[in-house]
Parts: structure tokens; C-alpha cells; sequence
């Protein structure tokens, strides 16, 4: 048995000040693997600025959701979404069919399990965003390669390494590195997908950091395995079940009262 | 209960003190030695038939491999005069058609059956067809050849047939390595493309054909060895067996050299073989070492790229 409100003393979500305002709703959403029903009428929002996680056991559909916020499953057949994730200020539904999926990956990045650099240099991996976006001028990459280091706080580790190969690095600063690509780009919103599963404690306490320390600029989701990773960087947190999503609220509601019977036993570590 | 477990644990832990550990590592350590004498016997055995030929060639053909005029005169009756000049700039033109189909319409295949074609029932037909289409005995090639690009495009027994036809004969192998390289690719980079926003092309162009082209090149270069050896397809389309003539240089008159027949270095050899004159086995043999030296390039040239390629993208 664990005690929730023990995770929430190694707290570092600083409590974020100010009104928070809607950046994306999740609003009847349903998702199919062809004839599997995957995701079950799932409707939540997501704060501007803030830190959201998704918890849940594995197979619980959180990496799923997620992955639907930028469609990554139009990249594999058989992917069917319902009902709507609208993305404010303009409202405009990310998985309705008539949403252009790369104009979504435009505005909202993405940083995976498993860090997953190109086997390319430090510098064009960071650039890379840029680069498809049709920015040729050395001058701006430059500068943009430099703040997105300094953002994943990167650069003072690696600033005279910028042409080595990314996969010199180690797999933290590899994953710092993807965040730093991602954040090149200036998304308004950033999805993590357990980001830390693959790191060692001093790496994931550094990503950690970091997490809190971008919120100041860009929304951000994470799905994580660990409930003390999310009671520690989150501002609000969902919990989903077997495709269901159970409970959503603020991190110390859920942590310390929550409404449903499910959401404390998975929390107190009866199950999962 | 608690009991006749102890008393099971006991008895396994006679059973293993019975167990002749002594005996049994003895006797399988002994059976992992005699294959590894037996797999070094035959990794040797292949090795000698390569340098037995290889040598045999070299000493057969000294003479003529050492003689430059071998490599600037045209065949003749006289075997001391006789060079090979005709067959193997004829080699290097047929190669370079060669090449140039099997790289134009293999590796877009490849790519568009691993990349942008569905993965149903009816892709799985034709990526079996595809691979059973190396095994195709390489006459075959030869009659269909014949058929189409001699007398329906009218072609004639030119440099342009012989070149697609060994092309077509690339491509199967092409159009594999291509996939397999392809496919070798982690998911997780694509994902990381798409997720900055790239499309299908981008992803494609920057950074999966750049991952791959290692592979690639070592298909293609395995199949360019293969085809380079080939006689039963070009006799098929009417290869000349004795030219003394070069076909017009490409860039004087590239059409004219299209047009124009040909011969290769294997057909040359399996001329000068069947004469009776003991002075014409040397040429075949001299023309075989230069051929075999030519192929063996080729495999370096594949190997150095497989190695350069994967020290620059490594994951």
C-alpha cells in the first residue's frame, strides 16, 4: 500500500498561478482498431499552460489517446476516430477527417518512449523541424538550434558537439535532445509518451525539471507509467481504465480524494 | 504439507549429486568441437575452389593477361594477336544499361511497394512473384528479350536490348534489397518525421532512402556481379561473337552506340573455348581472370559502401 499524499510532499509542479484557459477539449471521443473499440466515449479538457497526465495500467488505451492528439494512427491502417478533440483559440476539431493531419503536427509535437533521434548530427536534428518548414536562413537556425538546446536544457553539455552524431550521446541526453527538437519548432501544445520508461533516476529527475520549467511556454500532456511521476510534475491528472476514462481532475484532488472507488485503489497501488 | 516439499527439494538435490556433471559437459563440449571442425572444413573447401580457379586462371592466361596489346586488339584468327577490346568495352556499356534499369525501375519499386502500396492480400501475391522472379533461369530472360525488345520495339541486337535485359534480370534482386533495407528501418524514426510535421515524401527523401542506401547499393551490386557473368541471355538476343569494331563513343553519338551490336567478355571466352587451338584456351582464360578481378571490385566497391554507410547511421 502506498500513501498518495507521501507523493505529493516530492511535489515540483510549483503550483501554477493564474486563470487557466481551455486549450484542447476531448469531447465524445471514441477510437477504433477496425473493429476493436479502443477508446470509449472519452471527453476531458486540457489547460493552457498547464501540466495534464494520463495514468492508468498498461493496456488502458492512455498511449492511445494520446497518439490521437497528433494522429499518429492515420500513419497505420484500420485507425478510426469519433466524435471530436477541439483545439482552442480557433476551434478546430484535430480529428475531424477534413483536418489536414500535418497541419495538426505542425502545431502540436511529440517526444516518445524510447528517445528516437535521427542518426544525423546534434545540430540537424534540432534543425530539422525548421527545415521542413522552408527556413534556410543560417542565421535564424542557428539561433533557433541554440534556444531549443538551452530550453532542453541541453546546450552547456553539448554546445561544442553540435556535429557530432545524436546517437554519441546518452540515451538522456538523447531524450533531451528530442525535446529540443520538438520544441524548435514552437508548438503550442507537447505530447509525451512516458518519456522517462527508458531512462536512468538522475536522467528522468532531469526531464522532470524540464517538464516543469516548459510549461511556462506550451501545453503539455504526458502519459506516464509512474503515479509518483505524475504527482510530482502534473497539474491535473486522468485516469483511464480498460478505454474508459474514469476520473479527471486536479493532481491533489485526485490524489488525495478521489470520486471514484477505482481511481483510489489504483492509486493506493491495489491494482495495476 | 510444508514437509514433503522439504522432502521433494531434498530428493532433487540427490538426484542432481547423482547427475554426472563430469560425463556430461565432457560429451557435449566434444560435439561442439566436431562442428566446429566440420564447419571450418567446409568454410575452407569453398575458399580453395575460389583460389584453385582463380589461380588456375591466372597462371593458364599469364601469358596473354600480361601482354598490353591483349587489351587494345580485336579478336583475330591469329590467337597471339587476338584481344578482347571489342568485348570488354562492350561489358562496360551493356553494365552501365544494366545499371541504370535496374536502379530507374527497381528501387522506385522497391520503395513503392514498401512505402505507399496496401499490405493486403494481393501485395503478399506480389511480393512472392517478385522474389520467385530470381529464380528465374536467366535464358528466360533471354526469349522474353528476344520477343519484346528485338522484334516488337524492334530494338534490334543492340547494346540498348542487352542492357535492359540484364536490368530486368537485376531488378528482382534490386527490388528485394531495396524492401528489405527499407523495411530495416526503425518505426520510431519515421514516427519521429511525422510527428515534426514531414510528409510521406520528406520522410522519405531525408531520412529513410539516405538510412537505406547502404543496403541498396549492396543489392544492386550483387546483382550487377551476377549479370556481368551472364552469356545465355545475350546469345538469345544475338550477341556477335567476333566484332572488330567499338561502338561510337556516347557522347560523339549516344543513339549510334544504343544501336549498336555488341559483344561481352563472357561470350568472347565462350568463343575462344571452342576453338580447337590450344593458344585460344589462354585468351578464355586470361579474359576469365580479368572478368573475375572485375566482379570481385564490384564486391568491394559493395562492401565499402555497406561499411561507410553504417558507421554514418548507426542506431
Amino acid at each position: 500500500m502506498v500513501n498518495p499524499t507521501k507523493m505529493l510532499e516530492e511535489r515540483k509542479a510549483g503550483q501554477s498561478t493564474g486563470t487557466a484557459n481551455l486549450k484542447i477539449e476531448v469531447k465524445n471521443f471514441n477510437f477504433y482498431y477496425g473493429s476493436y473499440h479502443a477508446l470509449k466515449e472519452i471527453n476531458f479538457p486540457i489547460y493552457e499552460k498547464r501540466v495534464t497526465a494520463i495514468i492508468g495500467p498498461s493496456g488502458c488505451g492512455k498511449t492511445t489517446l494520446l497518439r490521437a492528439f497528433n494522429r499518429m494512427h492515420d500513419l497505420y491502417a484500420g485507425a478510426r476516430y469519433e466524435g471530436e478533440i477541439v483545439i482552442h483559440p480557433d476551434g478546430a476539431n484535430l480529428v475531424d477527417r477534413k483536418t489536414d493531419p500535418l497541419k495538426v503536427r505542425m502545431r502540436i509535437g511529440m517526444v516518445f518512449q524510447k528517445p528516437n533521434p535521427f542518426p544525423k548530427s546534434v545540430y540537424e536534428n534540432v534543425a530539422y523541424g525548421l527545415r521542413i518548414r522552408g527556413v534556410k536562413n543560417k542565421k535564424m537556425l542557428d539561433e533557433a538550434v541554440e534556444g531549443a538546446l538551452k530550453g532542453a536544457a541541453l546546450w552547456e553539455e553539448i554546445k561544442d558537439r553540435l556535429d557530432a552524431n545524436a546517437y554519441s550521446l546518452s540515451g538522456g541526453q538523447q531524450q533531451r535532445l528530442c525535446i529540443a527538437r520538438a520544441i524548435a519548432v514552437e508548438p503550442e501544445v507537447l505530447l509525451f509518451d512516458e518519456p522517462t520508461s527508458a531512462l536512468d533516476p538522475i536522467s528522468t529527475a532531469k526531464i522532470e525539471d524540464l517538464i516543469v520549467e516548459l510549461k511556462q511556454r506550451v501545453t503539455i500532456v504526458i502519459v506516464t507509467h509512474n503515479m509518483q511521476q505524475a504527482a510530482r510534475i502534473s497539474d491535473y491528472t486522468a485516469f483511464m481504465y480498460l478505454g474508459e476514462l474514469v476520473e479527471f481532475g486536479p493532481t491533489e484532488k485526485i490524489f488525495t480524494k478521489p470520486e471514484k472507488k477505482l481511481t483510489e485503489d489504483y492509486i493506493t497501488g491495489r491494482f495495476g | 504439507m510444508e514437509q514433503s516439499i522439504e522432502a521433494k527439494r531434498n530428493n532433487v538435490g540427490l538426484k542432481l549429486k547423482e547427475f554426472d556433471i563430469e560425463g556430461y559437459t565432457s560429451s557435449v563440449r566434444r560435439r561442439d568441437k566436431i562442428f566446429e571442425i566440420v564447419g571450418l572444413l567446409s568454410t575452407f573447401l569453398v575458399l580453395l575452389f575460389l583460389f584453385a580457379i582463380s589461380v588456375d586462371l591466372l597462371i593458364d592466361g599469364w601469358s596473354r593477361i600480361k601482354d598490353p596489346n591483349f587489351y587494345k586488339s580485336y579478336p583475330s584468327r591469329f590467337p597471339e594477336e587476338a584481344g578482347f577490346l571489342s568485348s570488354w568495352v562492350g561489358t562496360i556499356y551493356v553494365m552501365a544499361g544494366a545499371i541504370f534499369w535496374a536502379v530507374v525501375l527497381g528501387i522506385p519499386a522497391g520503395i513503392y511497394l514498401e512505402e505507399y502500396g496496401g499490405k493486403g492480400k494481393i501485395a503478399r501475391i506480389i511480393e512472392a512473384n517478385i522474389s520467385n522472379l530470381a529464380a528465374v533461369p536467366s535464358i528466360v530472360y533471354g526469349l522474353l528479350a528476344l520477343g519484346v525488345f528485338v522484334y516488337r520495339f524492334k530494338f534490334g541486337e543492340s547494346v540498348l536490348t542487352a542492357g535492359l535485359t540484364l536490368g530486368l534480370l537485376m531488378l528482382p534482386v534490386v527490388v528485394v534489397a531495396t524492401r528489405e533495407s527499407i523495411r530495416r528501418i526503425p518505426r520510431s524514426i519515421r514516427e519521429a518525421a511525422y510527428a515534426l510535421g514531414a510528409t510521406r515524401w520528406e520522410t522519405l527523401l531525408h531520412h529513410i532512402l539516405p538510412y537505406s542506401l547502404g543496403g541498396i547499393f549492396t543489392g544492386l551490386i550483387i546483382a550487377a556481379s551476377r549479370a556481368i557473368g551472364e552469356t545465355a541471355p545475350l546469345i538469345t538476343i544475338g550477341a556477335l561473337t567476333f566484332i572488330a569494331f567499338l561502338p561510337p563513343a556516347p557522347w560523339e553519338d549516344f543513339f549510334g552506340m544504343l544501336m549498336s551490336p555488341f559483344t561481352v567478355i563472357p561470350i568472347q571466352m565462350y568463343n575462344w573455348v571452342s576453338r580447337p587451338q590450344e593458344a585460344f584456351h589462354t585468351n578464355a582464360a586470361a579474359a576469365g581472370f580479368i572478368l573475375l578481378v572485375i566482379a570481385l571490385l564490384m564486391n568491394s566497391v559493395a562492401f565499402y559502401l555497406r561499411f561507410k554507410v553504417r558507421r554514418k547511421y548507426q542506431w
